[in-house]
């Protein structure tokens, strides 16, 4: 694999069909996570929440795919972090995106540093954070 | 708060987790995810996994493991951050002894009132002991709701 990359790229950009209540309630059973705040509104609303939020988990697998849909079979992620800023609601369109911080030499390869962000309509950074992946030579 | 920090650094017993391929195709499929390393076996089976992998944030899902003692506020719990340190990719097929402990505890005042922040670092190790990976989740308590 010949790709390179360069300090300031920005990595190839996921956007995510609308999330969905069925997509809650299907993390939810994948995840194990069933607090209510995810799938019942009553629970929600009450909860001083205005309605069933996504799981925060969900935006990051989202990221996660970017990173993957990035890396390929060939690279390796090695960090991925986040902070989760503002929820995410049945109905939001979720763009991941990312941008190369850093590329380092390593002895098995080339060692990419991004900063990464999923955002929702219109401008809100919902998720933001890092990563690293080693692309072997 | 100090009720939290009695049990900094108690690690829960390790827990064993198989991983499943139907687990990871669920996964995959709730979080709308096509990767044929995720779905298509025999596709997996030819790159250099030899099984289907498990997405990135799939290790959120392992037991951890209760730490004895700890109970954690059923309502008003906030995930503030994650965080994953992989050592090598998980696959179907690994059984993973996985385990938690709280590492730190601190409290901040803000627009929202008094917010607790726990702090705990999970791993996973195989069953020759080698580290697989960590994961560090901050969750954040309102107090007073």
């Amino acid at each position: 694999m010949s790709v390179s990359y360069k300090v300031g790229q920005e990595l190839p950009k996921l956007v995510k069909p609308p999330v969905t209540r069925t997509q809650l309630v299907m993390y939810s059973g994948a995840s194990g996570d069933f607090n209510p705040i995810h799938t019942v509104d009553e629970y929600a609303k009450a909860a001083g929440l205005g309605g069933v939020i996504a799981h925060g988990m969900l935006t990051m697998a989202f990221l996660g795919q970017m990173l993957t849909d990035t890396i390929g079979d060939e690279g390796t992620l090695e960090t991925f972090s986040v902070r989760f800023r503002e929820m995410v609601r049945p109905g939001d369109v979720v763009t991941c995106e990312g941008r190369v911080v850093e590329v380092e030499q390593a002895t098995d390869g080339e060692r990419i540093h991004c900063d990464i962000q999923a955002t929702t309509a219109p401008d809100t950074v919902v998720v933001s954070g890092s990563a690293t992946f080693l692309l072997s030579q | 708060m100090s009720d939290f920090e009695a049990y900094l650094g108690k690690p829960s017993r390790p827990v064993k987790n198989e991983v499943e391929k139907g687990a990871i195709r669920k996964f995959a499929q709730a979080i709308g995810d096509n990767n044929p390393l995720y779905n298509d076996e025999d596709y997996a089976r030819n790159t250099r996994f030899g099984a289907l992998v498990a997405p990135p944030t799939f290790s959120r899902t392992f037991d951890y493991g209760a730490i004895e003692g700890l109970s954690l506020p059923p309502d008003g719990l906030i995930h503030g951050e994650q965080s994953f340190t992989y050592y090598r990719p998980v696959v179907a097929g690994d059984v993973l002894f996985c385990s938690s402990q709280l590492t730190r505890v601190f409290q901040r005042s803000g627009r929202l009132g008094t917010m607790v922040f726990l702090v705990f670092e999970n791993s996973a190790v195989d069953s020759s002991d080698r580290l697989v990976l960590k994961e560090t989740s901050t969750v954040i308590y309102r107090k007073g709701r």
